[in-house]
């Protein structure tokens, strides 16, 4: 780049701005879901975020580093506390675990600027919410924001019983008239079809929830004759164990077997290569790498490349995607 | 530091000038003998002492005079602002990122105190006092957007990003290098970019996009632009074309060096809070030719741009028309020595002009 400022390095556009925070209450909710709230480490005020927005936490597990992205769930208007509300994943690599088990009050981390990947659309007329399960968390402050300017929303909230029906009293008693939720095991089901035929014209449908549920609406409401333009989903994935596979970095000249239970940014992290994120779930785009010689299969989960990009073999996404077989050469 | 305003105009009688620090700090655009579209982008976080990249906005000797010259465009013509209705929260965002910005930038010039949602601004060079109620429209003489960049030098392109684009729905707009927001209005990141030649080919669009995308909060980023301007015009508007256009042929050789201005575009992008949206601030810096020839280095340089600059180019910017007289009035303070990488004038170690 041909930077006209003088004295500049060389851009580095995200990832840039982090803080410090320290663990300032942890709320079991119940069985499954803890909420983690922090306050800024040596005082002083968060910046405002929009509702929906992420942050990415990272936290030292002895030596290993862990970088996750939680949605803030805490009201934005609040400059005092930042909350993420996580759930406990036995199955995973380990990061909700070690929130869960590990992490006590006064715990330091570092968490990113507020970045929103499930931004409001502003010129709705009515905001329909669908959630499911954890995927309430991104509601929560969005629903904080419309309600501070009295915004037209509904929640439909769809949790296995109401044992695990995290913040489903506190939504019911402030937001009675707007609040729907829905209890699997009482084989209670949102009636889709009907609810998105009732809808006012200028709706905007969000879903957030299982990948499954995410499907569905979405199809559904395509089905329905909605514009993709109204619909918005937010699904961040976490990266899936597999087997150990070697990566030479071009440009750096260094070389890493990624492990069983890292991911492929992870491992280029380890060398001191940090090539830019926002999610780390392969929704933002911004570790797209540029493969330049392989030999063997990708193992492509991420939301951002085109099919033809994914099958051409032609780039990867790090932060889900893997790779088996003999040679993968990348342009990192 | 005491800035020392101007009582100038950008009008009729064009008495605007640039003091001595004001040619200084000129931003000069070019850092080579040749110039093409880049995306020149860097981050926003500072700059040298007394540079213009040294503020998130910077207040220089022309602020009440520019401020003067909008008000007078927005009376003539009201809708070069313009915010559609779901803009408002955006509008509030640059409000309080410019009033804390300001405040905390400039404090002998301007105050801020806040007492929750109960807010107090002062802005001393303006002589403006108010109380207002953050977030709430009716106790404020005009919508937020308007109220505060009445009060800011540039101009603000208030963007929404949907749809992994970005619209041009709300702005305040009054020294542009002929474009036109009533134009543009709703439009998004390609639309408005359309009329721009050679640039779509080279693929700069799209990636300029992915990269104002991805722009965080807390990581503001700049870039520079620039075109000309005959006489000291801040709103070269295609509105008003028909007042200004005209202009461009007043030019001849005795006057060219007085009255063609080099004129360079702060460009910067903020990621606005609550909305999510992103703030495009456009500010604009003008130079007469011969106050760019009293630096060596920038004199030969913009003759070497000018003269090599592609026909789409010079056409699109302007001055396709103008540009041999132009080359005939900067020839003269081109040597042929070589210059020094960088857009600094280096007027220390830069070798005068060799007649």
């Amino acid at each position: 780049m041909n930077a006209p400022a003088p004295n500049s390095t060389a851009p580095k556009v995200v990832g840039a701005e982090k803080i410090k925070v320290v663990v300032s209450a942890i709320v079991p909710l119940n069985n499954l879901v803890t909420r983690f709230e922090f306050k800024r480490a040596g005082g002083g005020q968060f910046p405002t975020f929009s509702g929906g927005a992420h942050t990415v936490v990272e936290m030292q597990d002895g030596d290993f580093k862990r970088i996750n992205p939680y949605s803030l769930m805490s009201d934005p208007a609040d400059r005092d506390t930042y909350a993420i509300s996580v759930r406990r994943d036995d199955q995973g690599r380990g990061g909700s675990l070690f929130l869960h088990q590990k992490v006590q009050v006064g715990a330091t981390m570092t968490l990113s600027f507020p970045v929103n990947l499930f931004s409001l659309d502003l010129r709705a007329r009515k905001h329909l919410f669908v959630a499911g399960g954890i995927g309430i968390t991104p509601f929560m402050s969005q629903i904080k924001q419309l309600d501070a300017v009295h915004g037209n929303w509904e929640l439909h909230y769809s949790c296995r019983n109401p044992e695990l029906g995290s913040y489903v009293d506190e939504l019911t008693t402030k937001y009675a008239h707007s609040v729907n939720v829905y209890y699997d095991d009482k084989k209670q089901l949102i009636d889709l079809e009907n609810l998105l035929d009732g809808q006012p014209i200028g709706t905007h449908l969000y879903v957030c929830g299982p990948k499954g549920m995410i499907d569905w609406v979405r199809t559904t409401a395509a089905a329905a004759g909605w514009p993709d333009a109204h619909v918005h989903h937010e699904e961040f994935l976490a990266p899936q164990p597999g087997k150990p596979f070697a990566v030479r970095l071009a440009k750096s000249g260094l070389s890493v077997e990624v492990g069983e239970h890292e991911s492929l940014l992870e491992a280029i992290e380890r060398l001191g290569v940090e090539p830019p994120y926002l999610c780390r779930g392969g929704a933002c785009g911004q570790c797209e790498t540029d493969v330049l010689e392989s030999e063997g299969t990708f193992i492509h989960r991420d939301h951002w490349l085109e099919d033809d990009e994914k099958s051409s073999g032609v780039k990867i996404m790090p932060c889900v995607s893997r790779f088996e077989g003999k040679t993968l050469v990348l342009d990192r | 530091m005491t800035i020392q305003f101007n009582d100038e105009t950008f009008r009729d009688d064009y008495s605007f000038s640039n003091s001595q620090r004001a040619k200084d700090r000129f931003p000069f655009p070019f850092h080579e003998d040749s110039y093409m579209y880049s995306i020149n982008m860097e981050q926003h976080q500072g700059g040298p002492a007394d540079s213009i990249y040294e503020k998130r906005f910077d207040v220089d000797e022309h602020y009440l005079a520019e401020m003067r010259d909008r008000a007078l465009v927005l009376a003539d013509d009201p809708l070069r602002c313009q915010s559609l209705p779901h803009m408002t929260l955006a509008g509030w965002d640059l409000l309080e990122l410019i009033m804390v910005s300001k405040s905390e930038d400039y404090p002998e010039l301007f105050e801020l105190h806040r007492n929750g949602f109960k807010w107090h601004w002062i802005n001393k060079p303006m002589g403006i006092e108010d109380h207002f109620v953050f977030m709430d429209e009716t106790t404020l003489p005009y919508g937020p957007m308007e109220y505060i960049t009445r009060q800011t030098q540039g101009d603000f392109c208030v963007l929404d990003q949907r749809e992994d684009n970005l619209w041009m729905d709300a702005g305040m707009v009054t020294t542009q290098a002929d474009w036109s927001l009533d134009f543009d209005i709703g439009m998004n990141f390609f639309e408005w970019h359309a009329p721009v030649p050679l640039a779509h080919e080279k693929g700069i669009f799209k990636r300029a996009l992915k990269f104002l995308l991805s722009i965080q909060q807390g990581a503001p980023a700049r870039r520079l632009n620039w075109t000309m301007t005959v006489n000291p015009l801040l709103d070269t508007s295609p509105e008003n074309y028909h007042k200004w256009g005209v202009q461009k042929n007043t030019l001849t050789p005795e006057n060219l060096g007085s009255k063609q201005h080099l004129r360079v575009e702060l460009q910067t992008f903020f990621r606005l809070p609550r909305s999510n949206g992103l703030v495009f601030p456009i500010r604009c810096y003008l130079m007469s030719f011969q106050d760019i020839m009293a630096k060596p280095k920038w004199g030969r340089r913009l003759h070497r741009v000018v003269r090599d600059l592609p026909e789409e180019l010079a056409t699109y910017k302007g001055f396709i028309d103008n540009r041999p007289m132009m080359l005939d009035f900067l020839a003269q303070y081109d040597d042929g020595l070589p210059t020094s990488f960088g857009v600094w004038a280096d007027e220390h170690s830069e070798p005068s002009l060799k007649k």
